[in-house]
């Protein structure tokens, strides 16, 4: 370990201090407008220049070169101020990952000190109107043209496109293959001719989803991520990367949670305002509710550490993943039960965004892959039960039978 | 199981499992069943030669650790033995042995000794009804021990008992006058319990252990030290339950396929799955936090209690379920399981006790 771990957080307590400034945890509302996408990158910056950007990333792309257990030190000293947040998931904890493990010299050199030092952001373009958990289904095509390739199609629900400088983009390339073999990645300038991205408003009122519609855009051949052909490997380890940093074990995530960019609500305050706080039934749902952030963290450290060590393989990252998805919306309904009318109905002047949480409840099992592949992912990869039956394994893509509607 | 073993771990591990299967298989556990005790001395002792009795003792008083994390390799016993459904006293012998320690040792070297070499068995009661009133020197102690393990058959009883002035423990002959035992039925065939009933019993300062000042603190610390050998238990027990229930899902077939082709199912033993890698996590993070009395042992203890104790029942139903008829019947093994698992949920604090501990750490 090149820096110990106790003096590396006395200094970063130092260097927080008179560096970043604090958020009083009044539930400021984040992320769905230009100015805290603008915000984050600014962060960043600060954060790079004084040396706690990518704490884990290798040095000669931009990184510290450090342990997990120094971003986990930084990040615990990280709490209370106002940090970018919104780099979290997916630029630094899933597509920047995908491309070290992936990308070209150029490529690593081109994006990855850009991404730390607050100057790129990264976001996927995996899901398609046809589905996302079908993800090798993908129709979305890109046709080679000498030293370029064409981009046509959509795709949809991509976190953060509107303030993103590049998509992670998976497209057909072969239509005669069988569907996990005609894949490519790429990876896609998003502000550019041809590209035309719409935002989507969602129950909770944020717009941070997007649709993209690519018509004839020009990718230069360099940006191919990993082989051509050969995307579905670039796609399944995006996905790892994606169950590690949203189940929670990403060494990646710069301060904090990766996906919470709102405080989580104190139960223990909203049962003492709404007079509950005496009412045993109510301790209980507290402290469900604490066991289970608890617990996730632990099963976190036990998995990110079994599967380090061997004794679990990768897929076993959707343990957590699980975990965290089915815990959250078990957390959201005892946050209700314990605020009581007050977390529809707000009092005049409270925070009031219990209600637009529940709403979002499902958010938390599809983003990242839903639990339903997680379970599919767990019993075939993990207990190694036989898979489901797939109509399309083995035929060519162009045979294989679409939605009647697609979306 | 905490996942990285050292080499003396893994191998004391495979020892005490072999020790198990072949002196107290399910079968020999069956037949344990008709006995008062439940269990044999001289497996017992057998069991103390091993280390059983020695991890939370420091070296200088004849104990020792294999990794020098004594409660975490006293885990990997408890473990095993809830693979096993096995019988004896490892919960309130070894907390008995901790309090003795703890306290000094004092006049109490002879008891630790005989507990150490297996030559005899201690129960523990922390609960409140027993009150002490002091008298001549020492006290006079009252009131029925309820829900004791091995209340019936231990030698030596540390019975924590209430004052004017705060918590006192004594550690008791079982022979001392005025103790009647009387046993309890149990759920688990070999594990058993008694209500002790406390007449005028007298206690000398010399059976004082901790002298003669607050026990509060010893208290929470063996509640925390029995949470965790308790839970350590129910997750070695439900690491079976799963194994064999996963090879029944491939071996057991329905429509011409195996039960772990359907997808139905497949999505249940993924949460199973879920919940057994918690409760291991949650058991190793309350253990190692207990071993280094973290301020946050009290709690973590809790935490784990709550969490296993509702899961790991949860679990070993849905396996039940998962075996069709043959997983309510006598002759199949799961049942000894959930019956192990169901007493553990809810002794030593029930799920919903240690939730209330929670909440009160938190609100406090
Ligand atoms: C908050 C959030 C953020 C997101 N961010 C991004 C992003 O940045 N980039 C991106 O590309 N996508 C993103 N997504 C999309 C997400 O990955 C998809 O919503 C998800 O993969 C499910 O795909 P779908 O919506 O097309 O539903 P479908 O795939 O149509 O699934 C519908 C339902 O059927 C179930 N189902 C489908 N197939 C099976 C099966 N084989 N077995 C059992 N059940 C099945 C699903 O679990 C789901 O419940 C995001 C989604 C959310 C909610």
């Amino acid at each position: 370990m090149s820096e110990d771990l106790e003096s590396y957080r006395l200094a970063a307590r130092e260097w927080l201090a008179a560096n970043l400034p604090t958020v009083d945890g009044g539930g400021a509302r984040l992320g769905s407008d230009d100015e805290a996408w603008q915000r984050a990158r600014e962060l960043q910056r600060i954060l790079h220049d004084g040396g706690y950007a990518g704490i884990a990333y290798p040095k000669e792309y931009g990184g510290r070169g450090l342990t997990p257990a120094h971003q986990r030190v930084f990040n615990e000293e990280s709490a209370g101020y106002e940090m970018p947040l919104l780099l979290n998931v997916p630029t630094f904890s899933i597509c920047a990952p995908a491309i070290l493990d992936f990308g070209t010299e150029e490529q690593k050199r081109e994006h990855l000190p850009a991404v730390l030092r607050g100057d790129e952001v990264l976001v996927q373009f995996l899901s398609e109107p046809r589905g996302g958990s079908d993800l090798a289904g993908a129709i979305t095509r890109a046709t080679r043209d000498g030293d370029m390739w064409v981009l046509n199609g959509s795709k949809i629900w991509s976190s953060g496109a509107y303030a993103a400088d590049y998509g992670i983009c998976l497209a057909r390339t072969d239509w005669e293959a069988p569907k996990h073999s005609g894949l490519t990645m790429f990876i896609v300038k998003v502000h550019q001719p041809g590209v035309e991205v719409r935002r989507i408003k969602q129950v909770n009122g944020d717009s941070e989803f997007c649709q993209e519609f690519f018509d004839d855009v020009q990718i230069p051949a360099s940006d191919v991520l990993g082989e051509v052909n050969g995307g579905w490997a670039v796609a399944s380890r995006l996905l790892f990367h994606e169950r590690t940093a949203v189940g929670g074990g990403s060494p990646y995530v710069s301060g904090g949670h990766a996906v919470a960019r709102v405080p989580e609500p104190d139960l223990v305050e909203l049962a003492r305002r709404g007079g509950r706080l005496d009412d045993p039934g109510v301790r209980e749902l507290i402290a469900e509710s604490h066991i289970l952030r608890t617990v996730a963290g632990q099963l976190v450290d036990r998995v990110s550490a079994g599967i380090r060590g061997g004794a679990m393989p990768d897929p076993a990252a959707s343990l957590p993943r699980l975990f965290s998805a089915t815990s959250n919306e078990r957390r959201i309904d005892i946050a209700l039960a314990v605020a009581g009318p007050a977390a529809v109905i707000p009092p005049a002047g409270a925070p009031g965004d219990l209600g637009a949480r529940y709403l979002m409840r499902q958010g938390g099992s599809l983003g990242g892959g839903s639990s339903e592949m997680a379970r599919n992912i767990i019993s075939e990869r993990v207990l190694g039960m036989p898979r489901e039956f797939a109509a399309d394994k083995g035929v060519p893509f162009s045979q294989v039978r679409q939605s009647q509607t697609p979306g | 199981m905490q996942l990285e073993l050292t080499k003396d771990q893994e191998m004391f591990r495979r020892t005490v499992r072999q020790f198990l299967e072949r002196e107290s298989p399910l079968t020999k556990v069956r037949e344990l069943a008709d006995e008062p005790a439940g269990f044999d001395r001289a497996w017992w002792r057998q069991g103390a030669e091993m280390g059983w009795t020695a991890m939370l003792v420091p070296e200088e008083l004849g104990g020792g650790t294999l990794s020098g994390q004594g409660l975490l390799d006293l885990a990997l016993v408890a473990e095993e033995m809830g693979r096993l459904v096995s019988p004896g006293a490892l919960v309130p012998v070894n907390v008995v042995i901790a309090s003795i320690v703890d306290a000094g040792v004092g006049g109490h070297g002879k008891a630790l000794e005989a507990l150490m070499a297996g030559e005899a068995i201690a129960a523990w009661y922390d609960g409140s009804g027993v009150t002490a009133s002091p008298a001549g020197g020492g006290y006079t102690l009252d009131g029925t021990a309820e829900l004791v393990e091995a209340g019936a058959d231990a030698d030596h009883l540390l019975v924590t008992a209430r004052t004017g002035d705060g918590l006192r423990q004594f550690l008791l002959p079982a022979t001392a006058p005025g103790l009647t035992p009387t046993r309890r039925d149990s759920l688990d065939l070999v594990r058993r319990h008694a209500d002790i009933g406390l007449d005028e019993v007298r206690a000398d300062v010399d059976t004082l252990v901790g002298g003669d000042r607050d026990a509060a603190a010893a208290v929470d610390r063996q509640r925390q030290i029995a949470t965790v050998l308790q839970t350590a238990e129910t997750a070695g027990a439900i690491d079976r339950v799963f194994e064999f229930t996963t090879q029944w899902a491939f071996d057991r077939y329905s429509f011409g396929r195996p039960l772990a082709s359907y997808q139905a199912l497949k999505h249940r033993f993924a949460d199973m799955k879920m919940w057994l890698e918690a409760s291991h996590a949650t058991v190793t993070a309350a253990a190692r936090a207990v071993q280094e009395r973290s301020p946050h042992a009290a709690e973590l203890a809790s935490v784990a209690k709550a969490y296993v104790g509702d899961r790991a029942a949860a679990l070993v139903q849905d396996c039940v379920q998962m075996h069709g008829g043959i997983g309510v019947t006598w002759e199949h093994d799961i049942h000894l399981y959930l019956r192990r698992v169901t007493v553990n949920q809810l002794t030593y604090g029930t799920p919903s006790d240690h939730r209330r501990r929670v909440a009160d750490l938190l609100a406090a």
